[in-house]
């Protein structure tokens, strides 16, 4: 059997694989292409079969390791998604994204009146008070989220 | 007493346990209030009383209960006077007032504003309202009105009526009521139902929870009768606004068919939702939740100043 070459495998980087289908723009959207090195090649794979979760989105970036805040970010939106981080075309370290139990700085206040909104010396900061499916509530003004993508930071 | 240094940001931060130990502890408070006794619990106490959006009851009765201590205050009544006019901004006004204080009381018109002065503060914050969000110090005296009447909380059929979108005196309250485990009628009109969030919370504390518009239905089987006035500043439009003020009156005939130890209790400042003939009937109890505030606020106050062991 010819096995189909997809993606080019990269040298340096970043592999955020099971992505839940469909979103990976959106992941693309958190990462900030914009920041990339202008010689990196960031590759998508959209609907791709994947025994874990049934269809899966793929993102791979060259040359970036995500930040914390980032993986929280993509956590919020798929958790089910894994982080590989690529060096010398190996593995150095693979795991799944985890929710921590405060979201600091990555989604904003939907509240307009939260003071958090209103240009004060402090990050966004949301308690995480549910999972599956993510609900997060403002520790300002107690207000839930669960429409993050519009909310992003 | 283990609510020393504490912050009171929310009616969520108190457990069931320490708001009847406030309570307790106000009701011995309440001679004290009137002049009758004296107390030094908060001598040589500063406190900051600042706010930012206008005020007569919270802020009054804060100073009060302050001053019947034998502490003093510290007030910003008057946004203009402050240099937030000049663009400083909350955190930075709280780090100040945390430098010359013991503790702060904070109303603010911005939701989440009394969370980022805790934040900002090394001395304890008391909420006096947020925006729409929380008034906590308002829900502790809500509930000992109910409680002085009843004696218990437990059971209690309370309506809820009015702006229940934007008031943030009934937001704390029917947490706490939830938490005793009151029965909670909501009558309100369609635009400032209950946010769906808070009635989620309150379902998940096990709240028994029934809507009731028409008013004199909902009042039948009640103990309390709790009004709230619609808030013209916390519409985001005027039309908004117009749609449902003068949507609801409680006036003497609405409670003729109200059990006869019915109480109505108001926040204040009422804004022609409560006649005036309600005063005159044995069930007008706002004006005694309003003479409340003040042994409440004492007990909070001291408990939370209150001296460490041997200090």
């Amino acid at each position: 059997m010819v096995r189909e070459l997809r993606i080019t495998p990269i040298r340096n980087g970043t592999v955020i694989d099971h992505i839940a289908n469909g979103l990976a723009l959106d992941v693309l959207r958190i990462i900030g292409v914009r920041d990339l090195d202008k010689d990196s090649t960031v590759s998508i794979a959209l609907h791709v079969r994947s025994g874990k979760i049934g269809w899966k989105d793929i993102v791979k970036v060259e040359n970036m390791e995500l930040s914390p805040r980032k993986v929280n970010a993509i956590a919020l939106i798929s958790p089910s998604a894994t982080i590989s981080i690529i060096r010398d075309h190996q593995v150095r370290e693979k795991r799944a994204v985890d929710l921590p139990e405060h979201v600091t700085g990555v989604v904003r206040c939907p509240n307009i009146n939260c003071i958090s909104n209103q240009g004060e010396p402090i990050e966004s900061d949301f308690r995480v008070v549910r999972r599956r499916p993510v609900v997060l509530r403002c520790a300002y003004c107690d207000r839930q989220v669960t429409d993050f993508l519009r909310h992003l930071a | 007493m283990a609510l020393r240094g504490r912050d009171i940001v929310s009616i969520r931060d108190l457990s069931t346990e320490e708001i009847t130990e406030i309570l307790d502890h106000a009701r011995s408070m309440i001679p004290v209030a009137e002049g009758k006794k004296s107390s030094s619990a908060l001598e040589g106490k500063v406190v900051a009383t600042a706010f930012f959006e206008p005020s007569t009851r919270t802020r009054l009765s804060f100073e009060a209960a302050v001053q019947r201590l034998g502490g003093r205050c510290l007030t910003i009544a008057d946004i203009g006077v402050t240099s937030m006019r000049k663009g400083e901004s909350l955190y930075d006004t709280v780090r100040m007032l945390s430098s010359y204080s013991d503790a702060i009381v904070l109303r603010h018109p911005n939701e989440g504003a009394a969370r980022l002065a805790a934040d900002a503060s090394d001395r304890p914050v008391i909420n006096a309202g947020d925006g729409s969000n929380q008034h906590p110090t308002q829900a502790l005296l809500d509930l000992m009105a109910m409680h002085e009447t009843f004696g218990t909380l437990a059971g209690l059929k309370v309506v809820l009526l009015g702006d229940l979108k934007y008031g943030r005196t009934v937001h704390s309250l029917a947490i706490a009521l939830a938490q005793f485990g009151s029965e909670l009628v909501l009558s309100a009109p369609r635009a400032l139902a209950l946010p769906e969030d808070l009635r989620g919370e309150l379902e998940s504390l096990g709240a028994k929870i029934s809507d009731e518009p028409e008013l004199r239905r909902a009042v039948r089987d009640a103990d309390v009768l709790y009004v709230t006035r619609i808030q013209k500043e916390r519409f985001p439009d005027e039309g908004e606004y117009r749609s449902v003020a003068g949507s609801y009156r409680v006036d003497a005939s609405v409670l003729d068919g109200a059990k006869p130890q019915l109480i109505v209790l108001h926040p204040l400042p009422r804004a022609g939702e409560v006649d005036p003939e309600v005063d005159r009937t044995p069930h007008a109890a706002y004006f005694r939740q309003a003479f409340l505030a003040v042994p409440v606020r004492m007990a909070l106050l001291s408990s939370i100043l209150a001296p460490t062991r041997g200090g």
